[in-house]
């Protein structure tokens, strides 16, 4: 059943870009936060947040790495 | 790719195919023909089918050759700088390399508590030579490797060395013997008490603590390679579909070049942070290595 490649595919792409856009509002919401309350901490902050953001966008990143692997290489 | 225009699913493959240089058993035979005799050949793989029969026994010339090639590079440059340097104003590429030192140097001083004189020149090595290694990614996916074939008859051809597995895992088991060395030079039989006695301190917790200790020590590495292995390995494989655009016709050509574009603008972003992160990881699993409770 290759069709149901797509579906997986779809679904990897799905949930993973939906858990990085959570963690990642969280992060950004949290960033506002923290330099709103204390401005001269704010450029440390945008190191960490940063950092954060990179380890959560690499899921998502990886899950679409994959999911075209699948579409064009494994169905194709 | 044997002169005949390839399939986008085989100009995909042919990009994901590492130059493997490996033994091939006896009695193979190979895509031309011609069968191997005794005691197996060491020969360099046509095609992925051959590198997978090689198993442990191979080699990838192109990831070692670009990696150690860059490893030189950063070498030499930040070695001709160095001798260079003055009190003055720098300019030109004394500024740059200053800056990365700079940079470095603040980031271990915040992140690393111990004293251990090996860390920063270690987190400067990390840093500039995966970012040399990510900064591969930026170069014209066909460039090479069709000068390659045209000129030295090199079939395969995988220009970004942390594209590959291989790399990125032994440069996260480099890591993790430094860690363990720490560990154990820093703890003695403390880093024993660290794996049996944490998070529950009772002596009949002993095998479920040490059972969430190992996973989450070997965790670690693992994550730790695969996280800039995949990174790297979903960019490539987006700028290989893109480029796979510019065959489906005249019309896709503008829109090809400026997803090509938007995309590489993004990984500018994604290289150095990535980068940023395996050298920031590497000094955090270090300091814990340091810290005795």
């Amino acid at each position: 059943m290759p069709e149901l490649i797509y579906v997986a595919a779809a679904i990897m792409m799905g949930l993973g870009g939906l858990g990085a856009a959570i963690g990642v509002g969280l992060l950004g919401g949290k960033l506002i936060e923290g330099s709103a309350r204390q401005p001269e901490l704010a450029p440390k902050l945008q190191v960490t947040f940063f950092l954060g953001a990179g380890l959560v966008d690499a899921i998502p990143i990886i899950g679409v790495g994959i999911a075209m692997y699948l579409i064009f290489v494994v169905a194709g | 790719m044997a002169g005949s225009t390839p399939t986008v699913s085989e100009y995909i493959t042919h990009h994901l195919t590492n130059l493997t240089f490996g033994k091939l058993p006896e009695g193979f035979e190979r895509a031309d023909g011609t069968i191997i005799g005794d005691g197996g050949a060491w020969v360099m793989a046509h095609g992925g089918a051959e590198a997978s029969v090689m198993g442990f026994n191979a080699i990838h010339v192109d990831s070692m050759s670009w990696s150690i090639g860059l490893g030189i590079v950063f070498c030499w440059l930040f070695r001709s700088v160095a001798k260079k340097a003055e009190t003055g104003v720098p300019s030109g590429v004394v500024n740059l390399v200053e800056m990365v030192v700079g940079f470095v140097d603040n980031t271990v001083k915040d992140t690393f508590h111990g004293q251990n004189r090996l860390i920063a020149p270690l987190a400067l090595t990390v840093f500039v030579w995966v970012l040399l290694m990510n900064l591969m990614d930026l170069v014209p996916i066909d460039l090479v490797p069709k000068i390659l074939q045209l000129v030295a008859g090199v079939h395969f051809q995988k220009i970004v060395p942390s594209t590959d597995p291989n790399i990125t895992l032994g440069m996260a088991l480099g890591v993790f013997i430094l860690m363990l060395y720490y560990s154990i030079k820093v703890k003695g039989f403390g880093f024993v008490k660290e794996l049996t006695m944490t998070p529950f301190n009772h002596w009949a917790f002993i095998p479920v603590n040490l059972f969430m200790e190992v996973v989450g020590l070997l965790a670690k590495p693992f994550s730790l390679g695969l996280r800039l292995f995949g990174n790297l390995y979903a960019g490539e494989m987006i700028f290989i579909l893109i480029a796979a655009l510019f065959s489906a016709g005249a019309l896709w050509m503008v829109p090809a070049g400026l997803l090509q574009i938007a995309w590489g603008i993004f990984h500018l972003l994604v290289i150095p942070l990535q980068a940023f992160i395996f050298m920031v990881l590497t000094i955090v699993y270090l300091s814990m290595a340091h810290e005795d409770h």
